[in-house]
């Protein structure tokens, strides 16, 4: 072999449609080797879609793929070997056991540890002989890492790895991924989760629509926005309803939005803007019911670039 | 704990041990899915078997029935109990016209003036006249006649021509089926929809594996499922076993594969529980009326006989029986195992063809 190449996986130009909708529109990523990159964005936006298609399962209508130096019509066979794969939603079988689903799974690999060292790793040695039917949600998504991990795989697929997990699950399997990580190997990740792509990514793509909207690290994104602070506050009263026109204008402030009750403001520097809030407010009359501000985060960013929430239902 | 960079290190490579190899753990994983899911098991070992005895005893030969008589004077009913197959009762004759005509009896003996008896019975009735001819020979002989012919009785009741006999082969043949249709078809459409199939396909699974793991599974159930029937049959019935044993299981194992292959096609496509269920039944249904399970198949017109023999449920039953109630040695059996066999072919490469492995 070769120097390893740079790119882990390079998509170019991809496009998948179904019947009705154009799942994927002439996407293009390059994934570096040992970087994890997370892949954000509404549902629908097409993130299954494209991590299928760069498993080998979905066929793209046209676009072209190399994933570690390989492609799918050539290596297919060596490359599933390298390949780890959590999909969205499998049911795994319930009546089957940790132990014996592991084995199975270990049993299509060429070199891996041993099932019981798997089953350590997600640190299910207690649940080694219960039923997966038994198994709590986060024991199941456990169960789905350790059966990706199975194959000692230099490539990780993970799809909402963590969706439906308490918090203290999701650290667990945040825990997992870092060290996965610091082995140097390359993960594609999809959350909804705005601290999970922050904690865990080196790089984020936001997709909406089936294309890349943005890119970068999640530094670069939230900077890329131009706004350093969001300020939520609610106002007014029925007698003295709030004119948020005027907010605009203040010093300091990028933009001004209704939010389900209350309003948030993108700001670039915080000292000026809050002062001219209330200035604002006692000359409407309106009192102030609540204020509260945060560091812009990438779910800003996703508002900014979309108008809709990450997590929007 | 173990790290998942550690592991790099130690990575090893698959013990040799055949049971690590995918063909083994796919068929393992099977098996066990299948012992672990009570229904199923119910209708493929205890279903047929409690099926077989409930017809068993419902159809089973009983020794001829003694016939109920009465006779009015005590002479005549010591002549009449010279027949056992007559239970004769002696009453008034008030008593005897009443049990007549409320059916207890099948006939009433008279005596009549000048030492002659007068029968009274309904000649429409089967058992009357049956009586009849008993109550008469019984005093005919017992006056002194003598049968110019002599003869002798032999009964048809040996085993192998009884109706458990024919209905056994058939139970089994008709189990093949169900549980090979049934076995494949809910465990690849539940897979398939539980995106289970989607996340074997992305491991390095050879894909032929899977499938022949269900078929793998399917002979090891068999060993069980057709033992279980034949001893029960035999134990319980003395249903014979007259051909080679060898043959029985060829023949077993080609009908079990054959359905399998049908259950493979007819589960090809299907993405949820119903769909596959109806086309299950759609296909199962007719061969279960005309593949003669339970009553012979050569009682639908002969027009329709080349389709009825053509239907792999007929080959496989018709086989079964020539094998364990005739003694057919394979040469006999070339017509049922090439029906066999062609559905086998043809059913399996079509599934090959259109299997959505997704
Ligand atoms: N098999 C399919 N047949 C038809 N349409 C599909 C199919 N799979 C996905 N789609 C459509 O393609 C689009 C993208 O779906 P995809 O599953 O890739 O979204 P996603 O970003 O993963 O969403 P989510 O966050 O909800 O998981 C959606 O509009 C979806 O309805
Ligand atoms: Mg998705």
């Amino acid at each position: 072999m070769t120097a390893a190449p740079e790119f882990a996986l390079q998509v170019r130009n991809l496009r998948k449609a179904y019947k009705d909708v154009l799942a994927v529109d002439g996407l293009d990523l390059a994934i570096r080797a040992g970087e994890c990159f997370g892949l954000l964005g509404p549902n629908g936006a097409g993130k299954t879609t494209t991590m299928e298609i760069c498993e080998g399962l979905t066929d793209a209508d046209s676009g072209s793929l190399e994933m570690l130096g390989m492609s799918w019509d050539s290596d297919a066979a060596n490359l599933r070997q390298r390949l780890g794969i959590q999909l969205q939603d499998t049911q795994l079988a319930d009546k089957l056991t940790v132990l014996e689903t592991v084995r199975l799974f270990r049993s299509f690999f060429r070199a891996g540890p041993t099932p019981a060292e798997v089953i350590a790793l997600v640190q299910l040695e207690e649940k080694g002989n219960a039923r997966i039917g038994n198994l709590s949600g986060g024991q199941k998504q456990r169960l789905a890492m350790a059966c990706a991990l199975v194959g000692d795989p230099d490539f990780l697929f993970l799809d909402e790895p963590t969706t439906g997990l308490d918090p203290q699950a999701r650290r667990q399997l945040w825990d997992l991924i870092e060290r996965f990580k610091a082995s140097g190997r390359t993960i594609l990740l999809t959350t909804h989760y705005m601290d999970e792509a922050e904690r865990l990514c080196d790089r984020i793509a936001i997709m909406d629509h089936g294309k890349v909207i943005a890119l970068g690290t999640p530094r670069e994104l939230i900077a890329s926005i131009g706004v350093e602070h969001v300020v939520e506050f609610s106002a007014g009263s029925s007698t003295a309803p709030l004119d948020i026109e005027p907010l605009h204008r203040l010093d300091g402030v990028r933009d001004v939005r209704r939010e389900n009750g209350s309003v948030e403001m993108l700001v670039t520097e915080l000292h000026r803007a809050v002062p001219a809030l209330l200035d604002e407010l006692s000359r409407q009359g309106a009192p102030l019911t609540e204020l509260r501000t945060h560091s812009a985060s990438l779910e800003d960013v996703f508002v900014t670039l979309t108008g809709r929430h990450l997590r929007d239902e | 704990m173990l790290d998942p960079g550690a592991t790099r290190a130690s990575r090893q490579s698959p013990s040799a041990a055949w049971t690590s190899h995918p063909l083994a753990q796919l068929t393992l994983v099977r098996f066990l899915g299948f012992l672990r899911e009570p229904e199923a098991m119910f209708w493929v070992f205890v279903f047929p078997i409690l099926l077989a005895a409930g017809l068993g005893i419902a159809f089973r030969n009983r020794p001829a029935d003694v016939l109920r008589i009465t006779a009015v004077s005590p002479q005549l009913a010591q002549a009449l109990r010279q027949e056992k197959l007559l239970d004769v009762a002696e009453m008034p004759a008030a008593a005897a016209e009443e049990a007549l005509r409320n059916g207890k009896v099948a006939l009433l003996a008279v005596p009549a003036p000048g030492g002659g008896v007068v029968y009274r019975y309904d000649d429409t009735n089967p058992e009357g006249r049956a009586a009849r001819m008993l109550a008469d020979r019984a005093i005919q002989r017992g006056a002194g006649r003598i049968d110019p012919v002599s003869v002798t009785d032999r009964f048809l009741r040996e085993p192998g021509s009884r109706y458990i006999d024919f209905l056994i082969p058939g139970l089994l043949g008709m189990n093949l089926m169900g549980s090979a249709i049934w076995g494949m078809g809910f465990a690849i459409v539940d897979s398939r929809r539980k995106n289970l199939m989607k996340r074997l396909v992305a491991t390095p699974m050879p894909r032929h594996y899977y499938l022949l793991s269900f078929l793998l599974s399917r002979l090891l159930m068999l060993v069980v499922e057709v033992g279980v029937l034949l001893t029960f049959g035999a134990l319980a019935f003395g249903v014979p076993l007259r051909g080679s044993l060898a043959d029985l299981a060829l023949l077993s194992v080609l009908g079990s594969l054959s359905f399998s292959a049908l259950g493979l096609l007819i589960a090809s496509r299907a993405r949820t529980i119903e769909a596959a269920s109806g086309l299950m039944n759609a296909v199962m249904m007719p061969m279960w009326i005309l593949s003669g399970v339970f009553f012979s198949s050569q009682r639908f017109p002969a027009f329709a006989q080349p389709i009825i023999k053509a239907l792999p449920l007929t080959a496989a039953i018709d086989a079964l029986r020539m094998n364990m109630l005739q003694g057919a040695g394979m040469a006999q059996l070339m017509p049922q195992i090439g029906v066999l066999a062609a559905w086998l072919i043809v059913c399996f490469s079509l599934a090959l063809k259109l299997f959505r492995w997704r």
